[in-house]
């Protein structure tokens, strides 16, 4: 079984590699487009790094609903039920801090890369 | 629940605070305060007698919270029938409270169709009801209008204000505006300034009763569950011989005392929440549909007048 196993987690691993390679030089579609999801009163990832003109996507998963707003108030979200995405283009380059306008000890930050 | 009978009769024939925790603990569905002589005790605890004369010689109010009017998650798919059973309970009350109030998250998403089906439904029963907002009150588009325009008359500010009631001073205050973030619940300073004023007036011997969405005492900051500069508002009620802060948002029974000041939670009437850090987040608890009712309530206070304490009374919606 083991000598079997081998070749395939090989297999996986140039799967892998392909694929980042792939991602890596294709232009961003929607199913790669960056997510931070919130769930279990925390934003993830907790840190993001997007480059300058990209558009992240925040996601209630929990039950209660949550409000994403900016520390310098550059973005704020509506009240975001369960299920709801808030969308947000990042046009500057920076650190983004940002917390949940309910539940502020939720925090999480956008490094925005020219 | 076993317990020294002996050991758990306070003076005057007064019950422990230990044991009036394992009843609060045990007994499950609001609370409902007396205040006796300045400290609110909840009224299961009082015993038929004490209840009669908290009845006859002071009044009785009753505090429900965290109705979250719209909610129809797993937790509890019908937010609006367990606040229907709630007030049907406080109807059938044989000692009528002389009032309610509400502390907080009255819906869940500040919707106005929520709004009108908790003012039905509370409103329905008949009686006054004191409100302060939770942080589900202020999440319409006006980022909180629609509440100030139901239940902001006559208040300052964010919807704080303070009233008597028979000898006693009543303060709603709003700890959920203007959060900060890596904060908890927040009061302000324009806020603290108006209490200050507002005590100005209030002799050291008023029982002062305070109530107010998050808890303004650190039960678990950790959830955020505490209120960033609530020591400043407890520095100004520092010299009153009794004060009395009644909070929801954690949905669940939590109490203590500090000096003077009697701290108290209420559980929701709508879902409850984990017992701090019990679970990975303080999300809606989801247990069987036959134990959800024992974990929801309603808490009612006695006030005896010329005694020293309020009697809480927490019930819950199991209890017959």
């Amino acid at each position: 079984m083991i000598y079997l196993r081998l070749p395939a987690r090989q297999l996986a691993a140039i799967l892998a590699g392909l694929s980042l390679a792939a991602v890596a030089s294709a232009p961003l579609h929607a199913a790669d487009a960056p997510l931070v999801k919130i769930e279990n009163f925390a934003f993830t990832p907790q840190t993001l790094t997007v480059k300058v003109g990209t558009t992240v996507t925040f996601e209630n998963d929990d039950d209660i609903p949550h409000l994403v707003v900016a520390n310098d108030a550059s973005f704020r979200s509506k009240a975001l039920d369960t299920g709801d995405t808030y969308v947000f283009t990042f046009t500057k380059a920076g650190d983004f801090a940002y917390f949940c306008g309910l539940h502020p000890h939720m925090q999480g930050t956008i490094t925005v890369a020219p | 629940m076993t317990h020294d009978d002996n050991e758990d009769i306070g003076k005057g024939g007064g019950i422990s605070r230990r044991y009036a925790l394992e009843c609060m603990i045990w007994a499950g569905t609001g609370v409902l305060w007396t205040i006796s002589g300045g400290v609110p005790t909840s009224l299961s605890l009082l015993g038929e007698a004490q209840a009669a004369e908290a009845v006859s010689t002071g009044f009785t109010f009753l505090q429900i919270s965290d109705s979250h009017i719209g909610f129809d998650k797993a937790a509890n798919p019908h937010a609006i029938d367990t606040l229907k059973e709630a007030m049907g309970k406080i109807q059938a009350m044989s000692a009528k409270p002389s009032f309610l109030i509400h502390t907080g998250d009255i819906t869940h998403l500040s919707k106005a169709a929520q709004f009108d089906n908790a003012a039905q439904i509370i409103g329905g029963a008949g009686f006054d009801v004191h409100y302060v907002p939770g942080e589900h009150d202020l999440i319409d588009d006006g980022n909180g209008q629609a509440y100030l325009d139901r239940y902001g008359k006559g208040t300052k500010g964010a919807g704080w204000y303070s009233f008597d009631q028979n000898g006693v001073h009543f303060i709603g205050l709003v700890n959920v505006v203007n959060l900060k973030a890596g904060g908890l619940g927040n009061l302000g300073a324009e806020q603290l300034a108006w209490l200050a004023d507002d005590l100005k007036a209030i002799s050291a011997s008023t029982p002062i009763v305070v109530f107010a969405h998050i808890p303004l005492w650190a039960v678990y900051p950790e959830w955020g569950w505490g209120t960033d500069d609530a020591a400043q508002a407890l520095a100004l009620l520092k010299g009153f011989g009794s004060v009395t802060v009644l909070n929801g948002h954690i949905h669940q029974i939590m109490q203590k005392v500090e000096g003077n000041v009697t701290f108290h939670t209420a559980r929701s009437t709508a879902f409850p929440q984990p017992a701090p850090g019990a679970a990975a987040s303080p999300g809606p608890m989801t247990v069987p549909a036959d134990q959800l009712r024992g974990l929801l309530g309603i808490t009612s206070v006695a006030v005896r007048q010329g005694k020293e304490e309020l009697a809480i009374i927490d019930s819950t919606l199991a209890d017959a």
